[in-house]
């Protein structure tokens, strides 16, 4: 259950929309079910009101939408942000990815998102009805009249079972109360792993991804891989966008997508929720922050617009390459 | 119709792979089921349905076509293709069976495809009846029947016996083997199963969804249709509908220098893809717009003008509950088939 | 090794020759190992060549069916493989398959017609096989216009063949033009449609066009504006292709696979499809 209800959001929006502040709303867009929505733009409160959702299901970074959504957008957009998204947004706004001026951000406290998944685990298939406004969740199947009742806890999605901020870090307002940052366990399954031995790490690794099906939905989804032609794009480079010609390329894939992101990369997690194959991707990223935070001191990427990541600012203080090296069966 | 306890499931497995590898539905550490090759010690999945579609097994998502030698400028080609054993793949919905007759279609059509054929001929399909169906099922929308599958061997579990038919010649000398371990049975439980599936089917939310608006003809109708801004407006481009469907079947040829000599192999593609149709001097479909229009005008349009109004889709779901941004063909079908298809 | 033929599996060729056309056209004459043609074709197919490690692409036939000797493929470069052909040496190996996709009807309902090519910069690769081949079967066919036009007098592919062979034949008008005026052409200079435009041509005709897109945008309206019916005009379309039999799926457009449906179609045909191509 989210503190904030729906019809706040509508209302909110709605009457930005007919104040004339806003042009367009980024929002969740209703689906099929009651869980799989869908980011969609809105322009009137009628549409807000047949169309707009607000419930645990509604887990998408919005922040990365903003580059594209925001190009060509006459007037501003409204944009619904949860605490972890307003550090993607930051960092973009720090990689100068997007027009601060075109966007209109509401902060919205978030009580963790629902892993439809994990749900399904407990109730099976043939779901007709979620509803979240409850205390439990009450999964309604066909198989059943009685819905299954389920503790929201049971079933955080993994990035929210980590939280690391229920605080806004930017936004133009802010509806309900401002949170905290989290002095969470995300770092705890990364040094399970960085416990093991460096063949079993590699075994781990390896069984992970081999059930990598290359559809990109990862990077897709990344707020931090904005760039404008991907390298996995470009047919010269020869690892286009296409499925693994080995398993060495699918490591490579991964590995190059993490350098890539270290020091920028904010854990949103999205790309983890995305993956169809549940490959654990958002372990790779935190493996970085985690050697990034030990090695230069504690840095949160999007925590601060225009802060210096320690990967790109260069001090006599720096760790030397060879401590580094010493460190590494720590 | 044949049966066997469900206990001694194994034992079948055991005899079947004496003579062919066996692929089934197994469980994987992260909660989601995969075709794996059978050995002893393997548990048979109880999932609904698999991430990756058993396409996988007779279209790879990566796959050797020849290999080159190169010297000076001399080229030899090898012809690298060999000989495809027996396999039984085990335990196939029936909306993945249906997805082989959307393929054959396409591969088994002159010229054909030799890799793609010699594995059709040397795979066993059985079929697994469906009993608890998702919600995101649709495959009757396709006049698929999730409690009757067809392919070489029909099965039926139930809360102890596994039930066998079998539809073809493949499928005979399957059972063939089994006749020590299957015993001759009615049809009774077999015929209960598939009337309480039949009628969990009509009670599934997407039970009414309607091909009526579709099909072969009808480009000039949906092509320009001003819904495809916002159907695909939240699109990521990433290829997951592509590769988790049993019927997308694009695929690209890339070559691979081992440093002693030149792989030519081919792996899926996906019409999401930016790169998809970009050439030297131009790209024809410059927009996610245009390029997920295509997908789903072929599957919906474009194929079944080619043949004879079959659909490339088979209903399976997978791409309703995989896609990123949940779009999916079912949104599609509903906004741009009007009320009728609501 | 399987039971099946496979058309993926290509044979290999050897660039016997290769002639510098213009300054980024190169004309290659390929044959198979043992000197003889890779096998038959019909004007306007096409065939997969291919550099391995460097990859494989579709290009037009230039060269006439009625040369029982070889084939030729004129080749602008602009992507990988065009690039390493343009440094290839005669004696040169590659690799080669098809033919692919649907002729022009050279043989029914161009038979007894007149013709009218159009073509623009490389777009007369492809045409040449057909021109080639109705000159050859010249008594099969009515008169001959061609209006072929480039950037300028050194970008004219087959320059030599034109004046010397085609411009020489009986029944055969050729028409020239280059887009601006340059030291030593005294001929047309003008845009490709424009001259269409001005040489003002009787209907009784069957068009051809290939070109640029631009050019065969402009040409057909103004050949429509004259009274040009589109099931009198012909065009060829190129778009990415990797398979050439059409499964791939790359150069799929509505309902038809350029691969193997076309790459002729008829002006009309194109109308039926959605606008992406």
């Amino acid at each position: 259950m989210q503190k904030i209800m729906r019809e706040q959001l509508i209302e909110k929006a709605a009457s930005l929309l007919n104040n004339g502040t806003v042009t367009a709303v980024l929002g969740w867009g209703k689906g099929e079910f009651d869980y799989d929505v869908t980011p969609a733009v809105f322009k009137t409160e009628e549409e807000l009101k047949a169309g707009f959702v607000w419930n645990d299901f509604c887990g998408a970074n919005f922040s990365k939408y903003l580059v594209k959504k925001t190009d060509r957008l006459e007037g501003k957009l409204l944009v619904f942000l949860k605490p972890c998204d307003t550090y993607s947004f930051n960092q973009l706004l720090t990689e100068h990815r997007f027009d601060r001026e075109k966007v209109y951000a509401i902060g919205v406290p978030c009580n963790g998102m629902a892993d439809i998944a994990k749900i399904k685990a407990v109730s099976g298939e043939g779901i007709s009805a979620v509803d979240t406004n409850g205390e439990k969740i009450a999964v309604t199947t066909i198989y059943d009249d009685a819905p299954v009742m389920i503790d929201p806890a049971d079933v955080l999605a993994e990035r929210c079972i980590n939280c690391k901020s229920k605080k806004h870090v930017a936004y133009d307002e802010l509806l309900g109360e401002e949170g905290d940052v989290i002095d969470s366990a995300r770092f705890d399954e990364v040094a399970r792993l960085e416990a093991m031995s460096a063949d079993e790490r590699f075994a781990f690794w390896q069984n992970e991804l081999s059930r990598c099906i290359r559809c990109n939905a990862c990077r897709d989804a990344c707020p931090a891989c904005t760039c404008e032609k991907c390298v996995f794009d470009n047919p010269a480079s020869g690892v286009e966008n296409k499925s693994p010609a080995n398993s060495f390329e699918e490591q490579l894939f991964h590995v190059i997508r993490a350098y890539h992101v270290a020091g920028r990369c904010t854990d949103c997690g999205e790309c983890s929720r995305v993956c169809p194959q549940n490959i654990p991707l958002h372990l790779l990223n935190r493996k970085f922050i985690k050697d990034i935070n030990e090695f230069y001191g504690e840095y949160q990427a999007g925590e601060t617009v225009g802060s210096r990541a320690p990967l790109v600012n260069y001090t006599t203080e720096d760790i030397e390459p060879g401590e580094v090296f010493d460190r590494r069966d720590k | 119709m044949r049966k066997c306890s469900l206990n001694a499931v194994n034992e079948v497995f055991a005899e079947i792979a004496k003579a062919a590898k066996l692929y089934l539905p197994v469980d994987q550490a992260d909660g989601s089921a995969a075709f794996k090759e059978w050995e002893n010690g393997v548990t048979w999945s109880s999932a609904l349905n698999t991430v990756k579609s058993p396409k996988d097994l007779f279209f790879p998502q990566t796959e050797d076509l020849m290999a080159f030698k190169t010297e000076g400028k001399s080229i030899e080609v090898i012809d690298t293709r060999r000989e495809v054993e027996d396999f039984v793949v085990f335990g196939v919905r029936a909306c993945d069976v249906k997805s082989f007759e959307i393929l054959d279609r396409v591969f088994i059509k002159e010229p054909v495809d030799s890799y793609y054929a010699s594995k059709r001929e040397k795979g066993v399909i059985v079929a697994l009846a469906c009993t608890k169906p998702s919600e995101t099922c649709f495959c009757t929308a396709f006049g698929i029947c999730a409690e009757e599958p067809c392919g070489d061997v029909s099965a039926w579990k139930t809360e102890d016996a596994l039930y066998f038919r079998a539809n073809t010649e493949k499928g005979e000398a399957l059972m063939k083997r089994l006749e020590a371990l299957t015993e001759e049975c009615g049809e009774d439980a077999v015929n209960a199963q598939k009337e309480k599936t039949a009628q969990i089917m009509k009670k599934l939310p997407l039970a009414k969804l309607d091909t009526g608006a579709f099909g072969g003809g009808k480009t000039e109708q949906l092509f320009n249709a001003p819904e495809w801004d916002e159907l695909s407006s939240a699109c990521l481009g990433c290829g997951t509908c592509t590769f988790v469907c049993p019927t997308c079947q694009c695929y690209d040829i890339k070559d691979f220098n081992t440093g002693n000599g030149v792989i030519r192999y081919r792996c899926w593609d996906s019409c999401m893809y930016s790169e998809f149709t970009k050439m030297a001097h131009g790209n024809n479909r410059l927009t996610q717009k245009e390029r997920f229009r295509q997908r789903f005008m072929h599957k919906l349009v474009y194929y079944p003008e080619n043949n004879d109004g079959l659909f490339s889709c088979v209903g399976c779901g997978r791409c309703l509950a995989k896609c990123p941004i949940s779009m999916n063909i079912v949104k599609v079908m509903k906004k741009l088939g009007g009320k009728d298809s609501e | 090794m399987s039971n099946y033929e496979e058309t993926l599996i290509p044979q290999v060729g050897v660039i016997t020759d290769v002639r510098i056309d213009t300054p980024d056209i190169k004309t290659f004459r390929v044959v198979t190992l043992d000197g003889k043609k890779a096998f038959d074709h019909r004007p306007g197919q096409c065939a997969m060549l291919s550099i391995p490690g460097v990859g494989e692409a579709m290009f037009s036939i230039t060269s006439s069916p009625t040369n029982e000797e070889y084939m030729e493929f004129s080749i602008k470069k602009c992507g990988c493989v065009t690039e390493w052909l343009h440094q290839a040496e005669a004696g040169q190996q590659i690799t080669i398959r098809g033919p692919y996709g649907k002729p022009f009807p050279v043989d029914d309902v161009f038979v007894g017609k007149n013709l009218l090519f159009i073509a623009g910069g490389v777009g007369l690769a492809p045409l040449r096989s057909v021109i080639n081949y109705v000159r050859h079967y010249r008594d099969r066919y009515g008169d001959i216009d061609i209006v072929y036009g480039s950037r300028s007098k050194d970008d004219l592919l087959d320059y030599k063949e034109i004046i010397e062979e085609w411009a020489t034949d009986a029944g055969v008008k050729v028409h020239l033009t280059i887009d601006n005026p340059q030291e030593g052409w005294d001929g047309h200079v003008g845009f490709v449609p424009n001259y269409v435009k001005e040489l003002g041509f009787d209907t009784n005709k069957t068009a051809v066009l290939c070109g640029p897109p631009i050019m065969i945008k402009f040409t057909l309206e103004g050949l429509t504006a004259i009274g040009f019916d589109k099931t009198q005009i012909y065009t060829t379309l190129e778009l990415r292709m990797k398979c050439g039999v059409g499964k791939c799926g790359r150069c799929n457009v509505g309902a038809k696979y350029v691969c193997k449906d076309g790459p002729v179609f008829r002006c009309d045909e194109l109308d039926e499809l959605p606008d992406e191509y």
